[in-house]
């Protein structure tokens, strides 16, 4: 599918918008002579949106996909690779083996590493404008905004790492001869179901403070809206974060948070990408090994809070006497 | 109940019995015998029946229906103790509802602030009566109970007493609100100190409370009750609610209720969470533990051996965040492991009551048979079992200090919380070996490590999963330091400026 082989009869101007590559049915592309391709003729070539687990972009091990459409006019955009149960499991693998390195790294380097997610996605705002603007159906200006949007929130993530710990920890002024205090750790593997309008600033609203907090995570992108969360993959692939901190997974919704929720190398999962009537089964399955569970329904314009990363901080507090 | 007449008969109570062995003490070879030093039980009455407090009044259960508390140390009845149903638990909440809209809702801080300063001060008042009564309910030694269990009680509610006006600086925004009615359940192993956890936060930050005490411990919460009345609490700010498991879940679930606050075990915490799941309120669980306590090569032995038996034997080892396995470094593990013994060889089981006990009644009936049956599965698996030479009373509920050698990750004892005077030792090699199988448990709410080295206890401080790490002491509690778990030992801090976020909206 990643060749060739794309039918004609889905093809349109669509994914290749913003590129400097017109598609190839674009006016007067029939004019042109096949061995001489010039800008205004050359053949598009699109993307295969994959998932991302462990660092690589494989397809679901199902061999499944299904179609994306352009939430506007009903376009066919792409075909999502639509994850299993098999592919959920196995970027638990993938997050688990990397919580290590990820919270083990100083706070001052996963900051920066946020920050160059910034950077990355500055360098391709065009392309997320164009993908969210056809994800959710808003104008090319809404589009740059939210992109703008979502920059500035990485940013601000980004200044996070170094500081969290004290904000949400310190010495403690016990009543005996002891040194008392309380650091913040991530609680561990994270599985996040992506919020299912917003597809960039709500996925990364709901993203960064996990792993800003030194937490790996398992993201099921929106159902409908998968693609920006596939491109936010390829910056994260290119940005320093290491492979398996973040885990891309498309397909549906119900299908996979279940058994993210019920997976039991998973410490925490954040439901809410999950409608509310979904919310209850959910919830019961992560009781089974007592997971934290973090649910609210922002709005992902306004400014953010510290309660996002508080959610999957756990607090361990350290004594040891004094004397001489 | 016990007046001096009593105290006089043949004794009701298990008289206290010195633990003799190899490494005996210079007392005991001569024959020496510890003269018994009761604390007098004449400063608590004991009524014969009590209510449930709801509204501000002690009243019976709608059902009629009581149960007896027994004192474990005698399997005497105590005192018959009402059992709330759903209907009771409908008329606390209506009344919870009414003083969280009405009266301690809208109060300001400073005026909370005061009426939790009165409770605090009344329980410091009235510290020996409520460690007579503890013990006497409870069967943990008086000297827990009056160093340990109420002082600390009387402390969580100074500490919280002085947040309730200062909500807007604890790091949760500018205007954080409480939550609204909290459901509370507790344990049986530190029966007031556990009903103060649950309070004082919860009442400081503003909201009102039905606290749910354990079955077989209810009568020093319903004593808080009267403190509650002497402090001139408005009614309805706390009910208590006695009762078995089905009291339990019927606050619980009942839709009045804005947030669960429980600790007890993992089993029912677990079952907890999926009965509050999507109802949206706000849950806080304190479950099992099974902590290692990490002893290396360089840690000075005596205060090591100290803490094990602190961290194990502390409350009969009915402790969450007990030290039930002991991970020792292999070069010293013979010689710590015979320390150990000589000095559990000098342990004082026996009456509660007795100001020389170390090791007082287990809790229940049930408990013993389930600490009997892990330490037979114990033995079954293979591992070596050993406890010092120790007369148990006849009557009561007894186990006497154990411990299991030869114990591998594999073993029930090595996994299960067993919840009694019941430890278990491995060995390791390297630092990364004890952490792996410090961290090898679902659980993770406590640990402990002891060496000199300081790089090695940030370092395996850093590392050990685990809610409270204490390094070279254990079992040290303070209402300023958050105290909670990891994993499946449940999510929620109790304690400090962490404690106050399970009860507010944030």
């Amino acid at each position: 599918m990643a060749g060739t082989g794309w039918p004609h009869i889905w093809m349109s101007d669509k994914i290749p918008r913003g590129s400097s590559l017109p598609a190839s049915d674009s006016p007067g592309a029939a004019e042109r002579v096949p061995h001489e391709p010039s800008a205004a003729s050359r053949l598009g070539v699109r993307k295969t949106y994959k998932l991302y687990v462990g660092g690589a972009f494989p397809r679901s091990e199902s061999g499944r996909s299904y179609p994306i459409y352009a939430a506007k006019n009903g376009e066919l955009l792409a075909n999502a690779a639509r994850a299993s149960r098999k592919d959920v499991r196995d970027a638990v693998v993938a997050a688990r083996g990397v919580v290590g390195k990820w919270s083990g790294a100083t706070a001052y380097n996963r900051g920066q590493v946020l920050y160059r997610v910034a950077e990355m996605i500055e360098g391709r705002a065009g392309q997320f404008a164009d993908e969210i603007r056809d994800a959710e159906g808003i104008s090319a200006a809404d589009a740059r905004r939210t992109v703008a949007t979502t920059i500035d929130r990485w940013v601000w993530y980004a200044g996070w790492p170094d500081k969290v710990a004290q904000v949400a920890g310190g010495a403690n002024p016990v009543a005996g001869p002891y040194f008392n205090f309380s650091v913040p750790e991530p609680t561990g593997v994270v599985a996040v179901i992506a919020p299912a309008e917003s597809s960039l600033l709500g996925l990364t609203s709901v993203l960064a403070p996990v792993i800003a907090t030194g937490n790996t995570a398992v993201v099921v992108a929106s159902q409908d809206r998968p693609l920006p969360a596939i491109t936010l993959s390829e910056v994260l692939g290119t940005s320093d974060v290491p492979g398996g901190v973040v885990n891309m997974l498309t397909g549906h919704t119900a299908e996979l948070a279940p058994v993210l929720a019920g997976h039991f190398d998973v410490n925490a999962i954040d439901l809410t990408g999950v409608p509310a009537s979904g919310r209850a089964e959910l919830e019961r399955l992560a009781a089974s090994n007592v997971k934290r569970v973090f649910c609210a329904d922002d709005d992902w314009a306004a400014p953010p809070a510290p309660r996002r990363m508080l959610a999957f901080l756990e607090t361990k507090t350290v004594w040891h006497p004094v004397g001489i | 109940m016990a007046d001096d007449a009593e105290r006089g008969k043949a004794p009701t109570r298990p008289a206290t019995r010195q633990v003799r062995g190899p490494g005996a003490t210079l007392t005991a070879e001569r024959g020496w015998q510890y003269a018994p030093a009761p604390e007098s039980r004449e400063i608590v009455s004991i009524e014969p029946e009590y209510g449930l407090f709801v509204d501000g009044a002690f009243v019976p259960a709608g059902s009629g229906r009581t149960f007896a508390t027994v004192n474990p140390a005698t399997e005497e009845p105590i005192a018959q103790i009402a059992t709330a149903d759903a209907a009771d638990v409908d008329r606390a909440v209506a009344a919870a509802r009414t003083a969280f809209e009405q009266t301690w809702g809208p109060m300001p801080g400073a005026e909370r602030a005061k009426y939790l300063y009165r409770i605090a001060r009344i329980l410091q008042e009235r510290s020996r009566e409520f460690a007579v009564l503890e013990s006497i309910d409870n069967g943990k030694p008086i000297k827990e109970t009056r160093d340990v269990d109420i002082p600390l009680a009387a402390a969580h509610f100074f500490y919280y007493a002085g947040w309730a006006d200062k909500l807007e600086y604890a790091g949760f925004g500018a205007d954080p609100r409480p939550l609204g009615v909290a459901g509370q359940v507790i344990p049986w192993n530190f029966p007031l100190l556990m009903a103060a956890w649950k309070l004082a936060p919860a009442l400081a930050a503003g909201n009102t409370c039905l606290l749910k005490p354990a079955e077989t411990t209810p009568l020093t919460a319903l004593l808080l009750a009267e403190v509650c009345q002497q402090a001139e609490l408005p009614p309805g700010v706390v009910n208590v609610l006695t009762g078995a498991g089905e009291t339990g879940a019927a606050v619980v679930a009942h839709p009045g209720i804005d947030k669960v606050a429980f600790t007890g075990s993992t089993e029912v915490g677990i079952a907890i969470a999926e009965a509050v799941a999507g109802t949206g309120k706000k849950l806080t669980l304190e479950l099992g533990g099974k902590a290692a306590n990490v002893v290396f090569d360089d840690a000075p032995v005596e205060q090591a051996i100290e803490g094990i038996v602190n961290g194990i034997f502390f409350n009969q080892g009915h402790v969450c965040c007990a030290g039930s396995r002991l991970l020792v470094q292999e070069s010293v593990a013979d010689h710590v492991v015979d320390r150990l013994r000589r000095r559990l060889t000098t342990l004082r089981l026996g009456d509660p009551l007795d100001k020389n006990t170390d090791i007082g009644a287990i809790n229940s009936r049930q408990q013993l048979d389930k600490i009997t049956e892990l330490s037979a599965a114990g033995e079954a698996e293979g591992a070596h079992r050993w406890s010092p030479p120790c007369e148990l009373p006849k009557k009561g509920y007894w186990f006497a200090p154990t411990v299991f050698t030869g114990v591998s990750q594999s073993h029930r004892i090595a996994r299960e919380e067993i919840f009694g005077p019941v430890l278990s030792v491995l060995t390791f090699r390297t630092p990364e070996e004890a952490v792996t199988k410090a961290n090898n448990t679902p659980y993770g709410l406590s640990a402990g490590v002891w060496t000199e080295k300081g790089s090695r206890i940030l370092w395996m401080a850093q590392r050990m999963r685990a809610g409270v790490v204490w390094a070279n002491t254990y079992n040290r509690f303070d209402p300023a330091s958050p105290f909670g778990g990891y994993r499946e030992s449940g999510f929620g801090r109790e304690g400090g400026r962490h404690g106050l976020a399970a009860y507010l909206d944030v």
